[in-house]
């Protein structure tokens, strides 16, 4: 594949989106290395669902440039894989696990053209890949959430893309799920990829990401966790709720982590 | 039956298989309403193309008429876009108005020629073996069976090649669009779909059934099924059916055909939506009836397991025990849960005592934790 390898995955400039006059997002700058494994974190109507629509172009840009791997993102719209959040789609569509997972193949059958027995074959290995082979006959209404968010997922592989957008992957799933998704991403990132995560967890970030941006409407902040995890940068993005942020900021040792405190201090929607 | 009868059958029920191809979509993206604006919205579109060719035949009125129907949604949307009205009202606002801009246009100016206020509503299928399709003075059949037939056709054919597509873009839409697969293009072109359809059907059979063979036959396809090409194919059989059963109450009752399809969809529907397996009402009833039993036995079951053992287990294990004071099941429902229990080897039967089975203790065990869980 010829991707060009000196530019970012993911370069956004300048991005303004309205809705009529308030501003959703201002004038967002953002380059996200190749290979990245990214969270977008921020609190409610920050912006980050928004954020990748237009970065995908589902939501109309007021000002603003995106670029996937140096070129616009019609041009390279090849290299990219989309896993929209769980709740967008309706789940009691007569189809089955299989189909959905073949639906990632769309894009790059074009118009017409139907799915066949390649993207059969790859649907299974992405479906295996992901724990759900036995479920590729099910009818989807008969999934658990993180069954769905599994298939989702094994949508999204079959796209076989150089940059993954994922809104909430993690949302409404069980533990041993979303480890296994977790797994599955650092596979992607191993293998040269990029992925862009909107996520909540701030008791998660540093075990799971490399790389993050911290979003408010504005950017605050935007590089490696290491660096840009601090306190100060989440003060900015989530305002008011210091007290209940210090516990978590890596400034402040604060108790230890053990099991139990998985999920304490989950931001929800 | 009469060679008329069986134009009119003809043209009834490919109507009701066109209807139903678009119908499906509609009903998938919850648009199930959408069928019935556009269906009366396309009419100020038809009486002004009929002013302008004066010809009820004439192409222009199905191009007015998907162009008005295009119009309507594109309405509806910019309405619901505003904010200020959801779009459910912004639907129950647009296609009035459409409709009586229609209908003062009718009987203003139209009153006495063929285009009138009932024929819009109940079409005139009875009169439809009089409108001939003769090109040069040859009789190839009723007009309206070649009008329809095509745009069922034509329905047919953009199902099967775009597919993918519909389905993509019904399903998640958002993954469409970053695919490049255009679901807006994809939604206004199912519009004109529905639009033509509804203007194809509307006086062969009128408005009203238009929205019924739109909404009813996929509303029960969809409870036989969860397979997008069989909830299709079953569909357009269903309305096919339906127009069949409808016309033969017409011609028993003597009375109106399009009012008797509508009722034949009703009875279709009704029908499937009481006796479909798994997903009908009395699939549904017979599976709690069921589930009511095997929880009583499992109950049963955990009860013996509770005593196992126990210095009480002689007196709680009898079948007495079970419908005296403390359990409080009656006797015929304790001999009905026992004799159940027994069959499905739960428990064994000593006289008046019970003894539970291995069989009885794994299935008490795992109710127990599956409630732990």
């Amino acid at each position: 594949m010829s991707i060009d390898d000196k530019a970012p995955a993911v370069r956004v400039t300048d991005l303004t989106v309205a809705y009529r006059h308030r501003p959703v997002l201002w004038d967002i700058d953002l380059d996200v290395p190749a290979g990245k494994l990214m969270a977008i974190m921020g609190p409610n109507g920050a912006g980050k669902t928004t954020l990748i629509k237009a970065i995908l172009g589902l939501v109309p840009a007021a000002a603003g440039r995106v670029e996937i791997h140096g070129k616009s993102y019609v041009e390279n719209r090849h290299l990219v894989g989309y896993v929209p959040q769980r709740g967008s789609v309706d789940w009691d569509f007569p189809t089955t696990v299989l189909d959905v997972v073949m639906m990632g193949r769309y894009g790059a059958l074009g118009w017409i053209k139907r799915p066949g027995k390649r993207e059969r074959e790859q649907a299974v290995v992405a479906l295996e890949k992901v724990g759900m082979a036995d479920f590729q006959g099910r009818q989807i209404s008969q999934l658990s959430g993180g069954q769905q968010q599994r298939v989702f997922l094994a949508r999204a592989l079959v796209q076989d893309a150089q940059v993954y957008f994922m809104d909430e992957p993690f949302q409404g799933v069980d533990a041993r799920t979303e480890l296994a998704i977790v797994d599955l991403l650092k596979e992607l990132r191993e293998q040269g990829r990029t992925v862009v995560v909107v996520h909540h967890d701030l008791q998660t970030v540093q075990d799971y990401f490399d790389w993050i941006m911290l979003l408010n409407v504005r950017r605050i902040a935007s590089g490696s966790v290491s660096e840009k995890f601090t306190e100060d940068n989440l003060r900015l993005a989530y305002g008011g709720r210091v007290d209940f942020l210090q516990r978590k900021a890596p400034a402040d040792p604060g108790p230890d982590e053990t099991g139990d405190m998985r999920g304490y201090g989950r931001i929800r929607p | 039956m009469s060679v008329p009868q069986i134009e009119i059958l003809a043209i009834a029920m490919i109507t009701a298989a066109g209807c139903a191809l678009v119908g499906v979509f509609l009903m998938l993206r919850r648009l199930a309403m959408l069928a019935d604006a556009i269906s009366h919205a396309i009419l100020p579109g038809i009486v002004v193309a009929f002013f302008l060719t004066e010809d009820l035949a004439s192409p222009w009125l199905v191009i007015a008429a998907a162009a008005t129907g295009v119009l309507t949604v594109a309405l509806v949307e910019l309405l619901s876009r505003t904010r200020r009205l959801k779009e459910d009202a912004a639907m129950g606002l647009v296609f009035p108005a459409m409709f009586s801009i229609g209908i003062v246009l009718i009987t203003r100016y139209a009153g006495n020629v063929h285009l009138d206020v009932d024929a819009v509503l109940l079409g005139e299928l009875a009169f439809a073996p009089f409108d001939r399709f003769e090109p040069g003075g040859h009789d190839l059949g009723p007009r309206h069976l070649w009008l329809m037939g095509t745009i069922t056709l034509i329905n047919l054919a953009l199902v099967m090649l775009f597919f993918k597509e519909l389905k993509l873009a019904t399903f998640d839409p958002g993954l469409a669009a970053s695919l490049g697969l255009a679901p807006v293009v994809i939604h206004y072109g199912l519009m004109t779909m529905v639009s033509v359809t509804a203007v194809g059907a509307f006086d062969a059979v009128g408005l009203v059934l238009v929205v019924a063979l739109m909404v009813g036959p996929p509303a029960a396809a969809y409870l036989l099924t969860d397979r997008l090409s069989v909830l299709l194919g079953l569909s357009v059989l269903l309305g096919a059916l339906s127009a069949a059963l409808g016309f033969g109450l017409a011609i028993w009752l003597d009375a109106s055909i399009a009012g008797c399809i509508a009722v034949g969809v009703g009875v279709v529907f009704l029908v499937v939506f009481l006796a479909a397996p798994g997903r009908g009402l009395v699939a549904e009833l017979r599976r709690r009836k069921s589930q009511r039993w095997e929880f009583a036995q499992v109950m049963l079951a955990i009860h013996l397991l509770q005593h196992e053992g126990t210095p009480a287990e002689a007196e709680e294990s009898r079948v007495d025990h079970l419908h005296g004071k403390e359990v409080g099941w009656t006797a015929e429902f304790t001999r009905r849960v026992v004799a159940g229990a027994v069959r499905r080897g739960l428990v064994e039967r000593d006289a008046e005592r019970l003894h539970l089975t291995e069989l009885g203790r794994v299935e008490a065990g795992r109710a127990l934790s599956g409630t732990a869980t």
